[in-house]
């Protein structure tokens, strides 16, 4: 690992010798909340000025760059009762993140284990992720993420560079090339020994700063042991089946497909949205039958998937706690409490 | 003058589209294969024969019983349907297909000639290779003879590798029984096949029960050689796996020598939509043919 410290003022250097031939994608404030509270979300930036890179944990991921809500599989061209089919990865231009936190991060690397090194790789998604560039910076913890329970309050790789803010610095870890090379066209220094020590000082106080958790310990287990608790029914009773929860989770992937013949009957489309497992239909098979009729049978299995079956498959679970879906949830569930709940604590 | 700093070009060549030419049933990567004939069995269930129009595809394509293919009519559909035919044919595959919505509708109206995509074949098949020197019990309920037939065509054609084979295959009426016309060519070779229905019509001068029953008939009065020795496949309504496997428990089949073929909903076939998801496990993936032993450890399974 490679690490530089830099002033701040660099930072904007280095934003504007980007965004001069590449597209951006950055936090922005997009409002206020009831409570007065600043709203953040990822959008396309041009102006360094509109970044926000003190934000808080946006309401959306930044999901749709490289997993859209809906995107077209493929097309086909329909003539003569005959049809062409073409395949489009969707993949536009490279985007450059500026500015995402370490759980956000993480996400992008349990789906990576999915939807690029497991069986059968997603191309659609592989070529975005390919023509990413990701400068990652830390976070303000939040009362309500969770994200040192679940070990993705720091990110390892997934990123081309990383920077912290000392104060009067930046301190910037150096993945990539790509990275080493953007890096170069601004001043920067080899960190001394009391930059290492300012590091660790700031790290150490942001650590304090995390309250929510979740303890994880056994858990793949305890979830087995209490398949059939009523907690489960409890939780399903306040769960509105909505999906909310799914949409504002970065690590949520369940799609559904639909195919539909264009209006002049001269092409087709085979759409894949993303989906939830909490919509009533989602174990739904032809002819009706569904397999998770009840809501709490499908709020519980959004959970097995992401602290059970995950964990059974890749040794890890898909959820990074960033808090959103507790954040997003109408009912106030959130994974803390379902947790607790499951070994044993009351719900409030 | 600042550099002209340009991040990497688009690549919407990922890697893994070189993996589409060597392996052919990664992502998005569909036969274009054409009907080439349509036989109606019932006013329901029709079966397809399907033939891969490429010849290298059609010589590449091979599958084992259990295995099934996502078939595709553009603009209309896609959907999961198990092969239904010898694992010996390359490049062609039978399907049946029982009228159920969109899709299945609309291909009962479709005719010979037309063009289907057909991408596959995915999910795992009954180990018929480890299978050999066994007893063999091919145990259907209804439909659950659609999938069973392409093993059953596999023992056929190599019957001296198995020991005892029976085929045990239930229906409510006489009037659901499928594929009435191979009856007499599956029952060669030493083939035990015990047909059973629930409710006789006139004409009927088989049994008439449970499929437990004939299984009963079949397990009774034999040593515990013939029970450990034994593989059991599965295929039904969800009822009858359990009162099936569990007669064969009793008699001390053992659990990981029973399939069952498992039925969800399917969007992609490679573990990617999660619509196929039970308990830990995905069936497209690690189905949709699992052993008993297996299953019995999955939540919500059956
Ligand atoms: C492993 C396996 C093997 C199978 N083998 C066979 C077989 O050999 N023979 C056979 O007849 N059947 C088989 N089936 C069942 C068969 O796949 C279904 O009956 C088939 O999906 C019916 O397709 P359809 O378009 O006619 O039905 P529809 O219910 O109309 O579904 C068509 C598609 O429309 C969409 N859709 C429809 N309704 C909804 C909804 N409520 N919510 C979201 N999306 C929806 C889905 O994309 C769905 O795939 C098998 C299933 C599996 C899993
Ligand atoms: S848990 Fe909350 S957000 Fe998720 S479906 Fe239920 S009510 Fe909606
Ligand atoms: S499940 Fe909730 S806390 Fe976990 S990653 Fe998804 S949105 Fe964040
Ligand atoms: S069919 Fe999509 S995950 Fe199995």
């Amino acid at each position: 690992m490679i690490f530089r410290i830099f002033e701040k003022k660099e930072l904007r250097s280095l934003f504007e010798i980007l965004a001069a031939h590449n597209k951006i994608v950055g936090p922005v404030e997009t409002g206020r909340d009831k409570d007065k509270n600043p709203v953040y979300a990822f959008a396309e930036v041009s102006d360094f000025n509109s970044i926000k890179l003190n934000y808080t944990t946006t309401k959306l991921p930044a999901k749709r760059y490289f997993l859209p809500f809906q995107e077209d599989l493929s097309t086909f061209r329909i003539k003569d009762g005959n049809w062409q089919k073409t395949i489009d990865y969707n993949a536009k231009e490279p985007l450059i993140f500026f500015g995402l936190h370490a759980c956000d991060i993480n996400a992008l690397n349990k789906l990576d284990k999915v939807l690029l090194h497991s069986v059968y790789p997603t191309p659609y998604y592989a070529a975005k992720r390919k023509n990413m560039f990701i400068i990652g910076i830390d976070c303000v913890p939040q009362p309500f993420c969770f994200c040192r329970s679940m070990g993705s309050d720091t990110a390892l790789h997934g990123f081309d560079m990383f920077i912290t803010d000392l104060g009067a610095k930046y301190f910037v870890e150096i993945l990539t090339d790509t990275a080493y090379n953007f890096l170069k066209n601004i001043k920067t220094e080899e960190p001394k020994e009391k930059d290492h020590v300012l590091y660790m000082k700031t790290t150490a106080e942001r650590n304090k700063k995390f309250t929510a958790q979740v303890e994880t310990t056994d858990l793949a287990k305890i979830l087995d042991m209490e398949f059939q608790a009523d907690v489960w029914k409890q939780w399903g009773d306040k769960c509105l089946a909505c999906g909310t929860c799914s949409n504002v989770c970065p690590t949520c992937y369940c799609y559904g497909v639909e195919e539909t013949v264009n209006i002049d009957l001269k092409g087709a489309r085979k759409t894949k949205s993303l989906y939830s497992c909490n919509l009533i239909d989602f174990a739904e098979v032809a002819g009706g039958h569904n397999f998770r009729p009840e809501r709490h049978t499908r709020l519980k299995y959004r959970y097995y998937h992401k602290h059970r079956g995950f964990v059974e498959a890749f040794e890890e679970s898909l959820c990074v706690g960033c808090g959103r879906c507790g954040q997003a949830c109408l009912a106030g569930i959130n994974v803390p409490e379902v947790i607790a709940s499951v070994r044993g604590g009351k719900i409030k | 003058m600042k550099p002209k700093l340009k991040f990497t070009d688009v690549t919407t060549q990922p890697p893994d589209t070189q993996r589409r030419k060597n392996d052919l049933s990664s992502f998005e990567y569909t036969h274009r294969a054409e009907i080439t004939s349509v036989y109606p069995l019932t006013d329901m269930e029709t079966i397809y024969r399907i033939q891969i129009i490429d010849p290298e595809e059609r010589r590449r394509f091979k599958f084992v019983p259990g295995q099934f293919v996502m078939l595709e009519m553009p603009g209309i559909g896609e959907a999961p349907f198990s092969i239904s035919s010898s694992p010996s044919i390359h490049g062609e595959v039978e399907l049946c297909i029982r009228k159920a919505g969109n899709l299945t509708n609309f291909l009962s109206k479709v005719g010979r000639g037309a063009h289907v995509g057909i991408r596959g074949p995915f999910g795992t098949g009954f180990p018929m290779e480890e299978m050999r020197g066994q007893n063999i019990l091919l145990i259907a309920g209804g439909l659950g003879l659609v999938p069973l037939r392409s093993p059953i065509a596999y023992v056929q054609e190599n019957r001296s590798h198995f020991k005892e084979v029976n085929i045990i295959y239930g229906t409510k009426s006489p009037a659901h029984l499928l594929f009435q016309y191979q009856y007499e060519v599956w029952s060669k070779d030493d083939i035990n096949l015990n047909i059973i229905v629930e409710k006789t019509d006139p004409a009927w001068k088989g049994s008439v029960g449970l499929i437990t029953e004939s299984l009963l008939k079949i397990l009774t009065g034999r040593d515990s050689e013939f029970y450990h020795n034994t593989y059991a496949i599965v295929c039904g309504p969800p009822v009858m796996f359990k009162f099936v496997c569990n007669m064969l428990n009793k008699f001390h089949v053992p659990m990981q020598k029973m399939f069952v073929s498992l039925e969800r909903r399917m969007h992609c076939g490679m573990g990617k939509c999660c619509r196929c998801n039970v308990g830990s496990t995905y069936t497209c993936l690690k189905g949709p043919v699992f052993d008993y032993w297996t299953v019995m450890n999955l939540k919500e399974a059956i």
